[in-house]
């Protein structure tokens, strides 16, 4: 049937009209809306991470021995404790910005820093999309570092194909350890959350076992250790001066690969719908076990692929344990980023900066590297908890955003 | 309890609730609050009850003006809200439920459920409500459900019971009992406020209607001086026509036909035993019955969505028994979902994708994996016109739509897929009579375009006023089928209720 003739204008329903039908949401199709979206989005991370590196600050003084002295005598000195705390943030926050930003070195080091974290990153966010917490990122990046690094140091083929078939392998390996997620899901209903905290545990033992076999551990040592990954699969730092490995270029691409994953295709749609509403999804026909487990699938080989980009750039042998953090730091970002692939991006280079400026700081100063892991974990909370920022700064509601529940896989159905 | 309103305004930020709102409740007099969706009924009483504290304006309860912080307060004060949506314990009897936050103690920490107990079986005895306290009220039917609520109320000793819109879950025997009991509680001397959108039940039980629209008092009136075409001008703001004009059916080939169909429901119930039906194209077939007699189940067996156990269902002679809805879609059949929100929409995506919600996959939505935006867009522009789908822009996320655009842009996007068959269930559920009125004149215009129709409505009006051909179910079976002039509000009312004719 074909669309039935415009109605005469006399049947026009009241609620159309009504105060109280609901203030229409005002997003405008065109670039100044967008860009007032964008805006209005970041208001509310800005104003968590200014918070979070206020408190920060605060810590810091506070946890410095011989500022907190300058304190103890405050009210017969209250010049000295101020200035020496002032002192102390600014030279801490100093050296921060400077081992991170502050020099063609620094810069190198906080992007070839964020390269994992973007990656892993989009690997919770996109299954966030699709209504699934993925708290597998750390065990999937180990399987895909572990399958990229067999086909590593198996091989011997020229870099054009050995570097490709790496890093497909380690997308292969994360994939099929978050598919494996989303298929228990799906066929048993068990939760995401558990299997992929289980599995984590499963795939540092794995790594542990693996090491200590003859295939992984490298020849003539005893402690875990794999051999070196050959040159062919490095990835290749194009500019001698900039030391950013293309790992970098490729997680760029692979987070607008995401987007127009999500947004552009009929794949992303059916992700979103089922994240969205399961329900509706099913009724729209869509196969919901299928687009868990392939959210599940696509989520994994982005963690593999982020922890083959550690393996094949800036640490090029397996240990014990292998960067397993990045797992849980992409949790975080992912939230940060409001689990869209461009906030991600910005999250995953403001962690990659905080963390690459820390052992600078470290060095420079007497404040310890764990304060970054401190305003990290602020961050987060300040961005979880959009009152107490709201609060502190007296924003109103509307111009923070609704604020994107995150754990809404929690026992969502 | 008389209960005085003077001058309430109550503003949200930018907008008006309610504006300059008098009503005054008489001891022993059922007061009717007539109005439509978002008409303000709601925030008027939940200022009486002490949820919002009003703008501007007094409450007086037997002239003495009043003001309440909180609901307890108002139940303190002798006033008893029964909400629409109810409040009880499923997994508590309905002794435990009453007791519920004023539980009596025989000493300090200790519950006398004796005595609560006891309590119940006397009020139920006194008002006539039949209920057995040590029932479980997940075991119970809505209908005493909501005699639990109404128990609750005169447990606490309510003076003054506001009932939001407590026919709207009922079958047509129970509202009537349920219309005998709140005339007895009035008549006991208790105010009562009876908050509804149906005028036939105002015009039963009011003793003084009045009217709101967008927050204002339209009118006060008595069912003596007007008649339910006046009192649905006067809620609408225009002239309205409560039944859609419709000529006679001309039913031709058989689209769907269901043979011996079995279907079990959530709890692996039998919930639908050996219905078989036909309908035609041209024509619309009507399932009626009380809400839980298997026709969700039925209609969610047929468009894909549960499988049948026993039984067949074809579609223009196809055996689509077990097909999916992708594959119902494909093949012409559109859906109008019960539960528009949980299953018809995804509130969050804007306008437009859900105007292709179930569409993506074909042409010219989609090319390969890629989804054509501007198509889309198109479709969107196009619905929203033909439809008149009130949205400030096809951007704007489906949910913040009023609930009767929201069933329109579900109903455009089914008509403008359907080739063959078009199933509803319960399409018009809480909206208001414009959009009610709306979509019925869409529905006859597309059995008119020869499509098949099938209606799943528990609303007998809109049974009555659309189908040609009304088939009844009850527990599971098909009880009865009724055609064109015989479909009258007792012969279907009757089978509902189960007495075969």
């Amino acid at each position: 049937m074909t669309a039935p003739p415009a109605e005469a204008p006399e049947v026009l329903p009241p609620e159309a009209v009504d105060p109280l039908a609901g203030a229409p949401h005002d997003r405008e199709a065109g670039f100044g809306g967008a860009v007032r979206d964008i805006v209005k989005g970041l208001i509310g991370p800005l104003l968590a991470i200014l918070t979070a590196l206020i408190v920060g600050a605060l810590i810091i003084v506070f946890t410095d021995p011989d500022t907190l002295e300058a304190w103890g005598s405050f009210f017969s000195a209250p010049g000295t404790a101020l200035s020496d705390s002032w002192d102390l943030i600014a030279t801490s926050y100093r050296a921060l910005f400077d081992s991170s930003l502050g020099s063609q070195r620094a810069l190198a080091r906080t992007l070839v820093q964020s390269t994992p974290l973007i990656l892993v990153g989009l690997s919770v966010a996109l299954a966030f999309k699709a209504g699934l917490f993925n708290i597998g990122g750390a065990g999937q990046l180990i399987v895909g570092a572990m399958a990229a690094a067999w086909v590593g140091f198996t091989f011997d083929l020229p870099q054009v194909v050995h570097l490709p078939l790496a890093l497909v392998a380690g997308t292969i390996g994360g994939g099929l350890w978050g598919a494996t997620i989303g298929f228990l899901k799906a066929r048993t209903g068990a939760h995401e959350v558990i299997t992929s905290i289980m599995l984590n545990f499963v795939a540092l033992r794995l790594l542990d076992y693996a090491l200590s076999t003859d295939t992984f551990r490298r020849p003539g040592r005893t402690d875990p250790i794999s051999p070196e990954m050959p040159e062919s699969v490095r990835l290749p730092v194009p500019i001698d001066s900039f030391r950013v490995h293309l790992g970098f270029v490729l997680a760029l691409l692979v987070a607008w690969g995401c987007w127009w994953l999500l947004q552009r295709t009929t794949i992303g749609f059916r992700m979103r719908a089922v994240g969205a509403n399961a329900h509706a999804a099913r009724y729209a026909g869509m196969g919901v076990a299928a687009t868990t487990v392939l959210s599940m699938g696509i989520a994994g080989g982005l963690a593999g692929l982020g922890g083959t980009t550690i393996l094949l750039g800036s640490t090029p042998r397996l240990t014990g344990g292998f960067f397993a953090s990045v797992g849980f730091d992409a949790i975080a970002l992912a939230l940060l980023g409001r689990a869209s692939p461009i906030g991600v991006v910005g999250a995953g280079l403001l962690f990659g900066a905080l963390q690459a400026g820390s052992t600078g700081m470290q060095a420079q100063t007497s404040t310890p590297i764990d304060i970054i892991f401190v305003i990290q974990a602020l961050i987060i909370l300040f961005v979880a908890a959009p009152a107490i920022v709201r609060t502190v700064w007296r924003v109103k509601e509307t111009r923070l955003g609704a604020g994107q529940r995150f754990s809404a896989g929690w026992g969502a159905q | 309890m008389r209960v005085e309103l003077r001058g309430i305004t109550k503003r949200f930020p930018g907008v008006i609730a309610n504006e300059d709102v008098n009503l005054v409740v008489e001891p022993g007099q059922v007061h009717a609050l007539l109005g439509e969706n978002g008409a303000g009924k709601s925030t008027l009483m939940n200022v009486l009850f002490g949820l919002y504290r009003q703008t501007e304006g007094e409450v007086l309860l037997d002239g003495e003006p009043t003001s309440f912080s909180s609901p307890a307060d108002a139940i303190d004060a002798g006033i008893g809200m029964v909400h629409q949506h109810f409040m009880l314990v499923p997994v508590f009897t309905v002794a435990e439920n009453v007791m519920l936050g004023v539980e009596p103690t025989s000493a300090p920490g200790v519950l006398d459920r004796e005595a609560a107990r006891r309590r119940v079986l006397e009020l139920s005895a006194r008002h006539g409500l039949d209920v057995d306290p040590d029932a479980m009220v997940e075991d119970l039917p809505v209908g005493v459900q909501q005699r639990v609520e109404i128990l609750k109320a005169l447990y606490r000793e309510a003076d003054c019971l506001i009932l939001d819109e407590p026919t709207a879950v009922l079958t047509p025997t129970e509202i009537d009992d349920m219309l005998g009991i709140i005339r007895r509680l009035a008549d006991e001397g208790r105010s009562v406020i009876f908050i509804s959108h149906k005028l036939r039940e105002v015009r039963a039980i009011a003793d003084t209607i009045t009217i709101l629209r967008r927050g204002r008092v339209v009118g006060t009136t008595t069912p003596d001086e007007s008649d339910e075409q006046e009192l649905a001008s006067a809620m609408v703001g225009r002239d309205v026509q409560l039944v859609v004009d419709r000529s006679e059916a001309s039913p031709a080939d058989v689209v769907l036909r269901v043979s011996d169909l079995r279907v079990r429901d959530d709890r692996d119930q039998l919930a639908v035993a050996d219905v078989s039906f036909d309908v035609r194209a041209g024509e619309i077939v009507a399932i009626a019955g009380v809400q839980g007699n298997g026709q969700s189940e039925l209609v969610s067996a047929i468009v894909g969505l549960r499988r049948p156990t026993a039984g067949r269902v074809e579609l223009d002679g196809i055996d689509v028994t077990y097909a999916n809805t992708a594959r119902m879609v494909e093949l012409g059949v559109a859906h109008v979902p019960e539960d528009r929100q949980r299953d018809g929409l995804i509130s969050s995506f804007p306008v437009s994708d859900n105007l292709v919600l179930n569409l993506t996959g074909r042409s010219p939505y989609s090319r390969g994996i890629r989804m054509d935006r501007r198509a889309i867009r198109e479709n969107a522009e196009r619905l929203v016109q033909d439809f008149d789908i009130r949205t400030s822009s096809i951007d704007a996320a489906v949910g913040t739509l009023s609930g009767g655009n929201q069933q329109k842009v579900i109903v455009g996007r089914e008509m403008s897929h359907t080739e063959r068959l078009l199933v509803l269930s319960q399409p018009t559920r809480g909206l208001d009579v414009g959009s009610i009125q709306y979509i019925h004149r869409r529905i006859v215009e597309a059995r008119d375009q020869g499509l098949a129709v099938l209606l799943n409505s528990s609303e007998l009006d809109e049974v009555l006023a659309l189908a040609d051909r009304v088939i009844v179910m009850y527990r599971g079976g098909v009880i009865g089928e009724v055609t064109g002039d015989e479909a009258t509000r007792d012969s279907v009312g009757m089978l509902m209720a189960g007495a075969r004719t």
